[in-house]
């Protein structure tokens, strides 16, 4: 397929970049794929999937049991991931860094661990308005089991974060707050610095759910200064069903085991255990070894892009878009951040997102159209759903340009 | 594979005009459907006279599809037997879902043969039919699609 594609600006070469992502180059419904999906999962690049491939041709065995050769290749490229993530992070140590799931299991696993050790009836856990149901639904079934109260700090009408609401919900009962780096239905980057800041000025942890950040803006855990922060591999151009959590050392230290098991044990009789050291206390059994060179390959290709050049290309993305947008009469953006990550929410007068949804992927376009796991922040906005384009590293202004035509098309449609 | 097979102009009329929106008050059976993955939600309210479903309205929000399927399956089934229903359902049922299903005699009905071209729009259009099973089965309930 040839496709004359626009350019961004600055030299950054959307082209050569794209020719690194083949799943890109293809037709949907006889129309070239715009696929504007990533905040639900972004695609991988050659370099991903050839980490991943090599891993599986050459060097698979189970990791942390080395007699053999093959085992210790094995184990040696798995930590050579941790290594690289703890780098990604700047952490301090990769006794700092969980192989998880993905963002949804490190943050069960903080809510349990952590919280269940020091969540007590009458205790506060502070979330934010946006938050995705997998920081808001954890936290929840800990108050449910400890008997403690969620408290919920507000937003503003641009969907962000109301920060000056938030000195008043702190208070000598608050244990912990989590929060959203970037919102994943609004696009809002929030102040996480400042929350981090306010929090600790009395005390209290932060827990920073970072899947939507992380590959759109450079994150550095020191100098944020969180004590937790998850992400997951597939929205940062690795594969799913890995992700990290990452944990100041010493929490974790404190931290009980969450899953017992293989790998996460020191010694075991039949009436008892003692644990291993970090990171493993929290990894039992094998893990996801091919995931984890898989995120490892995609923190590579982050670096050699550049993610302040992505940024600056997405940020580029979502200002076309958005002003491509509302030329369209009926067109409602909601999300109005000053500071915004590329995602772009919108509803159409009288035309349902699920409709949306449907004309434009007739027309190429992938989105999301509904409720983004977040249905509290629906009800909040007084909307059933929205639909969703959400950018990255390869979209192009043509394919915004694509996505534009789409929504007039679904204008025609219902007319 | 056209749009307009699934956005015909009947579903669209109806989308944009429901009939029987609204409540029932009194009513002998309320049922509310929802489809957690889309959010649409609808609630029927119904008058039976025994085996015959006298009236119903429904009333909620979702896509063009949910809403005008859920229209257009008020108008077919007032005035009909709990087994005119059930049978018409499965007629429904096949129309979505299976390739090749006849649309003779399903009127209005046979505007939503396009959805089956549609997979992920299926349950759109059974969401009605199935909260209306519901609330012919018991009085007050909730059903999901999910």
């Amino acid at each position: 397929m040839s496709v004359v594609r626009l350019h961004g600006s600055h030299g950054y070469d959307v082209a050569a970049l794209r020719a690194q992502f083949p799943v890109l180059d293809q037709q949907v419904n006889g129309k070239p794929l715009a696929y504007l999906d990533n905040g639900a999962s972004t695609q991988r690049p050659l370099s991903v999937i050839d980490a991943v491939t090599h891993y599986e041709t050459h060097l698979h065995a189970n990791v942390h049991r080395g007699v053999h050769t093959l085992s210790q290749l094995a184990t040696d490229a798995f930590e050579g991931a941790r290594e690289r993530a703890r780098r990604f992070l700047n952490a301090a140590s990769t006794r700092e860094i969980i192989f998880t799931r993905g963002t949804t299991e490190a943050i069960n696993l903080v809510a349990q661990s952590w919280g269940g050790a020091n969540v007590r009836a009458g205790d506060e856990i502070i979330v934010t308005a946006v938050e995705h149901h997998a920081n808001l639904v954890p936290w929840q079934m800990l108050a449910a089991a400890t008997g403690a109260r969620l408290r919920v700090a507000p937003i503003d009408e641009t969907g962000q974060l109301r920060l000056g609401a938030l000195p008043s919900l702190l208070n000598d009962r608050t244990r912990i707050v989590a929060v959203t780096h970037v919102s994943n239905a609004l696009g809002s980057v929030l102040p996480v610095a400042q929350v981090i800041e306010a929090a600790h000025a009395r005390g209290v942890p932060v827990l920073v759910d970072g899947a939507q950040a992380v590959a759109h803006l450079p994150v550095d855990v020191r100098q944020l200064g969180a004590d937790f922060y998850c992400f997951s591999g597939h929205k940062m151009y690795g594969p799913t069903g890995i992700g990290v959590l990452y944990g100041r050392e010493a929490l974790l230290e404190s931290m009980p085991p969450w899953m017992g098991g293989g790998d996460m044990i020191r010694t075991v009789s039949y009436e008892s255990s003692t644990w291993n050291d970090l990171p493993y206390k929290f990894e039992a059994g094998t893990p996801n070894i091919s995931g984890a060179i898989g995120l490892a390959a995609a923190m590579d290709f982050l670096e050699t892009l550049g993610i302040e050049k992505a940024a600056a290309h997405e940020h580029q993305l979502l200002t076309a878009a958005t002003a491509a947008l509302m030329r369209i009469p009926g067109v409602h953006v909601h999300g109005t951040a000053e500071e915004k990550s590329g995602i772009l929410s919108f509803t159409l007068q009288g035309v349902h997102p699920h409709d949306v949804g449907t004309i434009l992927d007739h027309e190429g376009v992938a989105i999301r159209a509904g409720h983004h796991c977040a249905m509290p922040l629906m009800d909040l906005l007084g909307l059933p759903a929205t639909a969703r384009a959400s950018f990255a590293c390869y979209n192009t202004l043509a394919e915004v340009q694509q996505l534009e035509a789409a929504v007039r098309r679904a204008v025609e449609v219902f007319r | 594979m056209q749009l307009t097979d699934l956005y015909r102009e009947v579903i669209l009329d109806h989308n944009k005009h429901p009939r029987n929106f609204g409540r029932l008050d009194p009513h002998d059976a309320e049922a509310r459907g929802h489809n957690p993955l889309c959010g649409d939600r609808l609630t029927l309210t119904l008058l039976r006279d025994g085996e015959r479903l006298t009236d119903l309205k429904f009333e909620g929000n979702g896509c063009a599809i949910s809403m005008a399927s859920a229209s257009m399956m008020t108008e077919a089934v007032k005035g009909k037997s709990r087994g005119e229903i059930d049978a018409l359902f499965q007629r429904v049922h096949a129309l979505l879902t299976e390739p090749g299903a006849g649309s003779a005699d399903l009127g209005k009905l046979a505007a939503l043969s396009g959805v089956r071209e549609f997979p992920a729009r299926v349950k759109c259009a059974s969401l009605c039919w199935h909260t209306l099973n519901a609330a012919l089965a018991s009085g007050d309930t909730t059903v999901s699609t999910e």
